[in-house]
Formats: structure tokens, C-alpha cells, sequence
């Protein structure tokens, strides 16, 4: 049994902000309220902490099986217990991809046996994510996966999309779709404008995530199926999404921490650390990406954690592979430029990371309510860290927030009752 | 006095001091090239490597004759630009080129940022940019503001137009960059197509309308424009292009009655410009490349930093 002691527990399931012990009992949430410790339990003293439902990471990608070189279902689940994530969910673009009932065993077996945290894999839209026949969505459905997407390899045809929309709704499976109309994405290595220019890259235009946004929002309206916009980045992207949640289409939407922190013009000296897609955009779609993320157009917080080895970063930019990592930065970077510039509450951080990610993904978590599973983030809001690459359990380092001082670290996360990270330790 | 930088890898980086510098010591070298004799011990014991991964002709061989004429030894290393992995095959060549101790390696290479990446993996060399990506083309515009001095007093106030493929020249990027440091009007021109977003950004005039950008022009610069764009549907036909963007007499008939036409070669006849024209009398092509090799000659001087004691 484990006594969380003196911390105050933010839950919005409960509409909860108030100092609370916790207790954790046979991997539920035992009782919550003044609890006296018995000398049995491991106490932890949690006073000046924040105790939170668990955080949800439900955008990652873990490589495993393929690519155990850069990333493996081990070393993701310590990069994310050590992140403060209790669960994540894990792109299907891995060799092969997870278009098959097999794979997504694989996957779930293979979690049980090593992972620290839950995870659900998302399972393909399409046969080998080529985009021309639909996965046995029922068959993958049925082994566990909570999402279908063709993340980073997005399904073109619309006729396809509208089929994969109307076929989910047999499974009520979420549909997540990478936003990027491929013909004017391609060629670009970085958000098209002026910084492009002078760098000397081909620019990849915004509207090219924009116009697959609009698609989505469309086919969502006219199939019901329900649709997740994954790393929106642009304003125009928000438009659609907002009107669309305005005409009660099902639509939700993440974003990034790199999307509301860095743009284009962050940029220097060719650093592949900073090339992923959607690329970095400018200083006013970060802007409106923060006020989307505190008027509620924003659902969730997610990582979209894509570990690369050196190898495929040390490059020119323009050959360099896409993608960044992470989950060890995420909850510190939402709490350095969202809670201590005062953009959102901690409640509403905690509807951005667990809350609204156990609805759209319905995992049944995302509360600290008596009897339910005890997954849950502990985080310290006074600790400093200083990012170093060095020190992640991923296996990866391509992260472009080295060197960088934040608050508000994840300190003890703990999964299905257990402890799987403490920090210090 | 030296320059500010170790490495020549763009126009941006550098301060008017450094620019002013490379020009003065330009002009200078210039006279070596006219005697019957084109050779000084100056740079005699360095050694430069042509570290090419795209074809060149001009700027290779300009790159050569300049260190040949400073007493200096040139090797030239091409590398075919369709292996496997150009990003592999770059960082490791530096590596086995840093350990042959060259004093300067000159890159050109197709991806932009190269010549950072290999200063990087290659130092103490220091690193000449002759071309990345779309990105810069730095002794280019030096080459072209020496030929526009050869002619014009100064370069401020100047009235510069450049036309032509925008998007894809390193040689348009780099001269607006040293251009307007040096208080040039510059008008960018061409196609919308062929103009990248954000140009504006660099404190130029962007248009397409050809007339605009020539009217009252001292300078005219051409750039290349591959016919192959032509499938890339940048415009419909080569006969179309010239008629909207090749630089004919009527057209230069818009621009001053001094004014004068460059073109940083290799010259697609007829697509960009009349072939009358090149060879005209308002043309200072010729003169571009033979200040090349002066322009060259004055980079590998102050950037293998020898002592003031000059040798000429």
C-alpha cells in the first residue's frame, strides 16, 4: 500500500483542487481524503506536490518491432514513466507496420512482459498504411487497439477516408489522421515563408495541413465517425476544427509542446533537432495555438515522441529524418510556458493530459476516484531540471530542448498501483 | 586586420569590415592575373581541396587558378552526388579530408547547411562555401558587386534588378544579401511560381512584372533558369518564359542607357536571355569570371591568415 501524504490532489473528474492524502491499494485508488498512515505502507510525503489521474501520452512512437535501434517498448515506457506519463499510445508505423491482428498481440504482449506504463497500440487504416485497401480494423479492434490511423503516412483518397470514417463507427474506434495534403507538402523541409527563404530550404506550406483538416472535418460531418486531428499546428487548422466543433462534428484535436513553444525562426545553423512534420511554424500560430489550448479548442497535450539515432539526425537538414523526442520534456515545458505564464490552470493541464485523452481514446482512467485503476502523476511544481539529453531513458536524444531550465518536474509516477519512476532514484 | 569569421559560408555572416576587406584585397589580387608571369609565393605550403558533389566547370577551376597563382596547392575531390547516403558520405569524407591537413576546403554540395556541417566535422580547415542548396553562393556576389565597381562608382544607390528563377538561385540570395548591405535598390523579378515566399524579408522589391523591376535599372542581373522547371509546372513553355522574362534589346531599352547586364553563367541561350545581348556591349559577363579568380585569390589569403608580410 502506498500513502501519498499532503499533496494536493488536482483532479477535474472530481472537480477536485484541495490537499488530500491518497491511497493506493491492489493497483486502485483506496481511499482519498485525511487518511491515518500505518506504519506498513510506504509513505510518501507529498506535501508541495501536485497529485494528478495519470498523464496520457497518446501520440508516440516506439519502433518496436523494426527499429529496436532507436527505440524500443522497454526504453519508451521508462522514457515515459520517467516523463509522468502512466500511458501511451503507440503509432502503428512501425516493420511492419500495425495493420494486423499479429502485430497488435505482438505489441500487447510484449508490453505486458516489459513495459513500465500502459500501452495501447493504434493499429493502421490501411494495408501496410499504403493507403489503398482498408486493415482488418475489427480483427486489430479486437486485440486491443484504441485508435486507427496511417500517422505520418496519411490516407490521400478521400473516397478511402470517408470508408474508413464509416467503418469505424461499427467499432466507435477513434480516427486519427496526420494532416498533410501530400502533393503540396512535397519537396518542403520546413514551414514555407521567410525563413525557409533564407536558409535556403524548400518550404512546406501550411496549407497543406490546413486543406487535409478541412477534408477531415468534412468527412467527419457526413459519416459521423469520430476524427482526431493529431499535431495540428497552424491557425487556419484551428479555424476548421473550431467551426467544426461549433457544428457538433466529432472532431478533436492535440498539439505538441514544440508546436506552442518554438518557431520557424528557431531555426539556426541547420539543427536537425528542430525538422520534424508538421514543421515548426510561426510566432503567430503560436500564439493562437496557446489561446486554442486555454479556450478549450485544443483537446490534448501529446508528444508525438519519434526517436531517431544520431546517424539519421547528423545530416544535411534537408535529408535529415523528421521527428523529435519528447515524453521526458513534455510535462515540464507545458508547466514552464503554460502554468507559470499563467495561460491555463493546473486543472485544465490536467484535462489536457489525462482527462481529455481517456475520453477521446475511452482507456476507462483519467480519475483519482475511489476504486479506480491507480495510475497516477506526481508532479513537484517548485523543482528546476535542466534538460540533458544524456540523461533519457530513451534511447534517442534528438531533442532541441537541451541546455533549456524548466519547473514543474514529474517526481513519482505510478501505474496500476505500482511505483514505476522516482525521480532522484 | 582580418575578418571577423574562421569560415566563408555565407553573406549573412559576415560584417561590413569583412566585406570591405575582401573587396579591397580583391582589387588587389586583381593585377597578379595580368602579368606574364601569374604567380606569387604567397600561399606557397597550403594547400585548398575542391570538395565538389555537384558538376561545376567555372567555379571550380576559378577556385583552382587562384590558389595556383597564390603558390598554393589545389586538388580537386568530386564526389558523385547520387551515392547512397550524400549525408554519410559528406561528414565522412571530412573526417578523411581533416586528416590529410588541408588549410581550406571549398564545398559545393545540392543540400543547403552543408558547409556548416562539414566546418564542423573538419576543423582547424577552414571552409569555403562555393554553392549549397538553394542557400548561398557567397564568393558569387563578391565576384559580381567586384565586376559591378569595375563600372559604378559605388554601390549604393545603385539600381539592381534580378530576374529570373528566384526560388532556385543561391546566386540571387547571396547577392541580395551583399547588395543591399551595401545600400543597393534591389528588384527581384520573375515568375510567382519561380519566387519563394518571403522574399520581401530581405528588404528587396518583389514583382513579376518585368518592366517595373528593369525601369531605371544600373544593373541587370540574369539568372539561369532551367528548362526542366518547364515540367515541373513553374511555367508552360520556354517560348512563353522568354517572352515575359528573357532579356532582349526592347527590353533593356527599360533600364539606363548605362546600364550594364551580368549573368552568373552557365548562360541558357535564348531561354533567359538573347544571345546578342550576352555577347553586347552592355555585357560584363566575361568580366565576372575573370574577376572570379581575384575574388578567390583575396578569400584563400585572408582566410588561411597569413601574416601581414605579403608577398606580391
Amino acid at each position: 500500500m502506498i500513502l501519498l501524504k499532503g499533496g494536493t490532489v488536482v483532479d477535474p473528474s472530481q472537480q477536485l483542487v484541495r490537499k488530500l492524502d491518497l491511497l493506493v491499494d491492489k493497483g486502485k485508488i483506496a481511499s482519498l481524503g485525511k487518511i491515518q498512515a500505518k506504519k506498513s505502507w510506504d509513505i510518501v510525503d507529498a506535501s508541495g506536490w501536485v497529485v494528478c489521474p495519470g498523464f496520457i501520452d497518446m501520440h508516440v512512437h516506439l519502433r518496436e518491432p523494426g527499429r529496436e535501434d532507436k527505440e524500443t517498448i522497454l526504453s519508451g515506457s521508462q522514457a515515459a514513466a520517467a516523463g509522468g506519463f502512466t500511458s501511451i499510445a503507440c503509432m502503428p508505423n512501425t516493420d511492419p507496420v500495425n495493420d494486423s491482428e499479429a502485430i497488435t498481440r505482438f505489441i500487447i504482449d510484449r508490453a505486458r512482459q516489459v513495459a513500465l506504463v500502459n500501452v495501447f497500440p493504434a493499429g493502421a487504416i490501411t494495408k501496410g498504411s499504403k493507403g489503398q485497401e482498408l486493415a482488418e480494423i475489427g480483427a486489430m479492434v479486437k486485440a486491443g487497439i484504441v485508435a486507427i490511423t496511417d500517422d505520418g503516412n496519411p490516407v490521400e483518397n478521400n473516397q478511402i477516408m470517408r470508408r474508413a470514417l464509416e467503418y469505424s463507427r461499427i467499432f466507435d474506434v477513434l480516427v486519427i489522421d496526420h494532416c498533410e495534403d501530400r502533393q503540396l507538402a512535397s519537396g518542403g523541409h520546413m514551414n514555407e515563408g521567410s525563413a525557409a527563404t533564407r536558409l535556403g530550404l524548400y518550404g512546406l506550406s501550411r496549407v497543406a495541413e490546413e486543406l487535409d483538416v478541412a477534408r477531415d472535418v468534412i468527412l467527419g460531418r457526413i459519416t459521423g465517425g469520430r476524427i482526431h486531428i493529431a499535431h495540428i499546428s497552424t491557425q487556419e487548422s484551428l479555424f476548421w476544427v473550431r467551426q467544426a466543433k461549433k457544428q457538433g462534428i466529432d472532431v478533436t484535436c492535440e498539439v505538441t509542446p514544440h508546436h506552442f513553444i518554438l518557431t520557424d525562426n528557431d531555426i539556426k545553423n541547420y539543427d536537425t533537432n528542430f525538422k520534424m512534420y508538421p514543421p515548426l511554424r510561426t510566432a503567430s500560430d503560436v500564439e493562437n495555438i496557446i489561446k486554442a489550448i486555454s479556450d478549450g479548442t485544443i483537446d490534448c497535450i501529446a508528444t508525438d515522441h519519434a526517436p531517431h539515432t544520431s546517424l539519421e539526425k547528423e545530416m544535411p537538414f534537408q535529408e535529415a529524418a523528421n521527428g523529435i523526442i519528447g515524453m521526458e520534456t513534455a510535462v515540464a515545458l507545458a508547466w514552464e510556458f503554460l502554468i507559470r505564464r499563467e495561460i491555463v490552470s493546473i486543472s485544465r493541464l490536467v484535462e489536457l493530459f489525462s482527462i481529455n485523452p481517456n475520453r477521446i481514446l475511452k482507456l476507462g482512467r483519467g480519475t483519482l476516484a475511489e476504486g479506480a485503476i491507480a495510475d497516477v502523476t506526481v508532479i513537484d511544481p517548485d523543482a528546476e531540471m535542466v534538460v540533458d539529453v544524456n540523461e533519457f531513458r530513451s534511447m534517442s536524444r534528438n531533442c532541441p530542448f537541451h541546455g533549456w531550465k524548466l519547473h514543474g518536474v514529474p517526481v513519482m509516477t505510478i501505474v496500476r498501483g505500482k511505483p514505476v519512476f522516482r525521480r532522484g532514484n | 586586420m582580418g575578418l571577423s569569421v574562421r569560415h566563408l559560408l555565407g553573406i549573412e555572416d559576415l560584417t561590413l569590415g569583412d566585406i570591405e576587406l575582401i573587396l579591397k584585397m580583391s582589387t588587389s589580387f586583381k593585377e597578379i592575373s595580368s602579368r606574364p608571369i601569374k604567380k606569387v609565393p604567397t600561399l606557397r605550403g597550403k594547400s585548398l581541396i575542391n570538395l565538389f558533389f555537384e558538376p561545376s566547370t567555372r567555379t571550380r577551376s576559378s577556385f583552382e587558378i587562384a590558389a595556383k597563382r597564390l603558390g598554393a596547392d589545389s586538388i580537386n575531390f568530386s564526389v558523385s552526388s547520387s551515392s547512397v547516403s550524400k549525408g554519410e558520405t559528406l561528414i565522412d569524407t571530412g573526417k578523411n579530408l581533416k586528416s590529410m591537413k588541408p588549410d581550406i576546403i571549398a564545398i559545393r554540395h545540392p543540400c543547403a547547411g552543408t558547409p556548416q556541417l562539414l566546418a564542423k566535422y573538419c576543423e582547424p580547415t577552414c571552409v569555403v562555401n562555393a554553392g549549397d542548396g538553394l542557400h548561398e553562393h557567397p564568393t558569387q556576389a563578391f565576384l559580381d558587386v567586384l565586376t559591378i565597381l569595375d563600372h559604378k562608382k559605388e554601390i549604393k544607390g545603385l539600381n539592381v534588378a534580378i530576374v529570373g528563377d528566384i526560388t532556385h538561385s543561391r546566386v540571387a540570395r547571396s547577392n541580395v544579401l551583399l547588395l543591399t548591405k551595401l545600400g543597393a535598390n534591389v528588384s527581384v523579378c520573375g515568375p510567382p511560381t519561380l519566387i519563394p515566399q518571403g522574399f520581401d524579408s530581405y528588404g528587396v522589391r518583389v514583382g513579376f512584372d518585368m518592366k517595373e523591376a528593369i525601369q531605371g535599372a544600373d544593373v541587370v542581373m540574369m539568372l539561369r533558369t532551367q528548362k526542366e522547371r518547364q515540367k515541373e509546372v513553374f511555367f508552360p513553355s520556354i517560348k512563353e518564359y522568354f517572352a515575359l522574362y528573357g532579356l532582349d534589346e526592347k527590353k533593356m531599352r527599360w533600364a539606363r542607357k548605362s546600364a550594364i547586364i551580368m549573368h552568373p553563367g552557365p548562360i541558357n541561350r535564348g531561354v533567359e536571355i538573347d544571345p546578342d545581348l550576352a555577347e553586347g556591349k552592355y555585357s560584363v559577363i566575361a568580366e565576372q569570371v575573370t574577376n572570379g579568380v581575384a575574388v578567390r585569390m583575396a578569400i584563400l589569403y585572408l582566410l588561411t591568415g597569413v601574416s601581414e608580410d605579403m608577398h606580391l
